[in-house]
């Protein structure tokens, strides 16, 4: 290094500076080795991989937006009268805490478009997550080993819905109240320990007058704290295993190809951090959200029509709404609400199965390798449908919650809606099942006709003898490689072990497997692409 | 008691001490209250402006021409439709006034559509309808100027009205396909006329329930809310996180992820 600077002639005084400062830092910090190593981080480029990139910025922009509104928000539920500039509120008996965001609302400078950013972005968030999620997922980019990274990422979605949900229930107005309502019917739908809870949890009967301050401190200190905790993590995670990578010419399991951080794509994310930024901003500033002020201060006795959580809570919502009647019984002196346990039980089947998917996908195929080239979802037929099916379940519940608002808008009757949805959150998935997989292996068979034998150039000729044929247009080498390039999985075997037996678990897994891999297009061979090309 | 004279006791059987005095005690209270809320309450069947003969021939003539079919010709009613007997003229006004009547088909409910008659002929209709038997009459104007106490009209609203017609007055499902409409530009006249008359799926919000003075503040919150921008920006639809989440989606990261498609776009 000295040598290098004793040759340079006098360096310009910038670069002296920077020289001498990342010097000092570097002799105190020892930090040369995470900058070379984090600035040579390699950005594959393409759109899927910046989707948590929009989670992360608009986590950044609900940090920023939600310490604005600490300074203004007063989290108790004494009872004042309103006397803010809102005319038609004037008067009235409401919470501290409703009447400090009215304030901010109405009467402090700038505060009604950081709340409308800090909700906004909220929403973004939890998107953002979901979208990133189902790319992660049909990507098969959950497999090892970034399996635990998966867990940490569901685990910040989770987050970030108790986030939201505590968030949305502070102001303490009138649609606030109906949600926590709702909460407390389910945690009293808890046999046994139930009621218990709920007493413990609002300090009394709902709605007491402590909840919206123990929501409050979960809302800016705990779930914040764990969450930052938990993307720090699922980002360092990321640095250590790297990202994935679509197929292509010149990439392979053992490196990534594209931008490193340093320093075009950190000036590119910045900017993009900026543009996430000013999208939300747009929003904020001509779209309403959360009117609080049309809602009015909570009191148990109202509830409005078109009551409704923020969108990630909806499924939630949805799942109490398709429930069939007559669920409620009495056995053993209890009251057993299976009305309101059946949804809980089978919401939270399907959350841990989400959480637990990449293991047991790990276990089906007991492929032990590591993955670092996504695969394209046509390639991984059954995950792809299993996918599908998910997403559709999880549709059609976020559809119930919305069941009043699809019945007056659609002019349908809301029992109509109500039994569609029912029908569909069972066929639904099935339906989708199988048509995914049956489009994935088509498409599956279309790319293999397409390395073989080209594109359909629709140039007809005809041969000497009268006969017509069409002409193909042959790949190139670069085009062939995406559609050739991926794994070919078969069906595990029933194998004796050393002492010569077959455990009843191994023929699960077989099973298992067998349902996994049955249908299935292989990639064209080296020797099927040869011989195809002298065919033409 | 026996130990007193018996002039003393027919002197304590007279006036207030008379075996009579508390029934005549409870029938002047009974008469003096009754009357009273006789009164008060006709205020609403007063309001109705005095009907000509001529206005109500001329109503029943488009009664038999319009209606009959399914409120039979003595407006008694058939299968196909209710009597008309104490409707009152606020009924046929608010009925005709916002197109629901005549009905467009037999349906849940009838819908709004634009009316079918003049002002001058749907008040000839309630001309005749209010002569065949009492009811309440079209209101007074002095509760429809829109001008009382909002903040108690909104609090009304939310305890009586937001359940079906959603806090902002944006309507809402019932069940069977009937719904609460939007409550979005509606005169004020319709407004007070339906809570007096229960069109329709919606219950009667008569005068004990909700005074007159209650009434013109509901009213009044919801001109407030008609006239006044929303403050926040565009307000989609009112209808609270449905329409908000599905914002966030199409737009919010539609428009992001157009952007990150632009970003990590190559040059070809």
């Amino acid at each position: 290094m000295t040598t290098v600077q004793e040759t340079t002639t006098a360096p310009a005084k910038g670069t002296r500076f920077t020289s001498a400062a990342a010097n000092y830092l570097d002799e105190r910090t020892s930090i040369s080795g995470i900058t070379k190593e984090l600035g040579r981080k390699i950005f594959p480029d393409h759109w899927s991989f910046m989707l948590g990139e929009v989670a992360l910025y608009s986590f950044i922009a609900i940090l920023l937006s939600g310490t604005f509104l600490t300074f203004f928000f007063e989290p108790t539920m004494t009872q004042v009268h309103y006397d803010g500039s809102y005319v038609p509120l004037k008067g009235i008996q409401m919470s501290a805490a409703y009447a400090s965001t009215l304030d901010i609302s109405f009467d402090i400078r700038g505060g009604l478009l950081m709340r409308q950013v800090h909700h906004w972005a909220a929403l973004l968030f939890v998107a953002a997550i979901g979208l990133h999620m189902l790319r992660v997922f049909f990507n098969g980019s959950f497999r090892k080993p970034r399996e635990l990274n998966w867990v940490i990422g569901f685990t910040l979605f989770i987050l970030a819905m108790a986030e939201g949900f505590t968030g949305y229930s502070l102001p303490d107005d009138l649609l606030s109240g109906n949600g926590l309502r709702i909460i407390d019917g389910m945690v009293k739908g808890i046999p046994v320990i139930g009621t218990w809870t709920s007493y413990l949890l609002f300090g009394g009967e709902f709605p007491g007058e402590v909840i919206v301050p123990r929501l409050y401190s979960l809302h800016i200190l705990l779930v914040p704290a764990i969450l930052v905790a938990a993307l720090g993590l699922h980002l360092l995670l990321m640095v250590i295993n790297k990202h994935t990578q679509y197929a292509g010419p010149g990439r392979t399991n053992e490196n990534v190809v594209g931008v490193p951080i340093m320093p075009n794509f950190a000036a590119k994310a910045g900017g993009f951090f900026f543009v996430v930024f000013g999208v939300i901003v747009l929003i904020s500033s001509f779209f309403t959200i959360n009117p609080i002020w049309n809602y009015g201060p909570y009191d148990p006795s109202p509830i409005s029509a078109g009551t409704q959580p923020d969108w990630y809570i909806g499924f939630l919502d949805g799942a109490l709404r398709l429930v069939p009647p007559g669920l409620e019984f009495v056995l053993w002196g209890h009251t057993w609400s299976f009305n309101i346990l059946l949804p809980m039980i089978v919401v939270g089947i399907f959350i841990v199965a989400v959480v637990l998917y990449p293991f047991l996908e790990a276990w089906i195929t007991g492929d032990k390798r590591e993955h670092h080239i996504t695969e394209r979802p046509r390639n991984a037929p059954t995950r792809t449908a299993i996918g599908a099916a998910g997403v559709t379940f999880y549709a059609v519940l976020w559809a119930a919650a919305a069941s009043d608002i699809l019945a007056t808008h659609f002019h349908l009757t809301i029992e109509a809606v109500t039994h569609s949805l029912q029908a569909l959150l069972i066929l639904g998935p099935i339906i989708a099942y199988f048509v995914a997989k049956r489009s994935c292996l088509a498409l599956q068979k279309k790319d293999r006709e397409i390395a073989l034998h080209g594109y359909e150039s629709g140039r007809m000729i005809r041969l000497p003898g009268g006969q017509y044929h069409e002409v193909h247009k042959e790949l190139t080498d670069y085009e062939r490689w995406r559609l050739v390039d991926y794994l070919d999985y078969k069906p595990l075997m029933v194998r004796p072990d050393a002492q010569g037996r077959i455990s009843p678990m191994q023929r699960v897994r077989a099973a298992f497997s067998r349902w996994f891999f049955e249908d299935r297009i292989s990639p064209a061979t080296r020797a099927e692409l040869e011989s195809g090309k002298e065919h033409h | 008691m026996r130990t007193h004279s018996s002039t003393d006791a027919r002197r304590r059987q007279t006036g207030r001490r008379h075996p009579l005095a508390s029934i005549a005690l409870i029938t002047i209270g009974l008469l003096s209250t009754g009357g009273a809320y006789a009164l008060l309450t006709t205020t609403a069947s007063a309001e109705t402006t005095t009907a000509t003969q001529q206005s109500i021939s001329e109503g029943q003539k488009i009664f038999a021409a319009n209606c009959a079919t399914c409120h039979g010709m003595s407006a008694a009613g058939t299968e196909h439709g209710p009597s008309l007997y104490g409707v009152g003229a606020a009924s046929v006004d608010f009925q005709m006034g916002t197109g629901r009547m005549p009905l467009a088909y037999q349906g849940p409910q009838g819908a709004q559509k634009p009316p079918q008659f003049t002002q001058q002929q749907i008040d000839d209709v309630a001309a005749y309808i209010a002569s065949l038997a009492p009811g309440p009459g079209i209101p007074d104007q002095k509760w429809l100027s829109g001008n009382a106490d909002t903040a108690l009209g909104g609090e009304l609203f939310r305890v009586n009205c937001a359940m079906c017609h959603n806090v902002a007055g944006a309507g809402g499902a019932l069940t069977e396909g009937k719904f609460a409409p939007s409550l979005k530009g509606v005169e004020a006249r319709h407004i007070y006329e339906a809570m007096v008359t229960g069109p329709q799926n919606m219950p009667v919000f008569n005068d004990t329930n909700l005074t007159p003075q209650d009434k013109a503040d509901i009213i009044s919150y919801l001109k407030f809310l008609d006239e006044n921008a929303s403050v926040g920006g565009f307000d989609l639809g009112s209808l609270g996180p449905v329409s908000e989440g599905l914002f966030i989606w199409i737009f919010g990261l539609g428009a992001i992820v157009g952007v990150t498609i632009w970003i990590t776009a190559r040059p070809n």
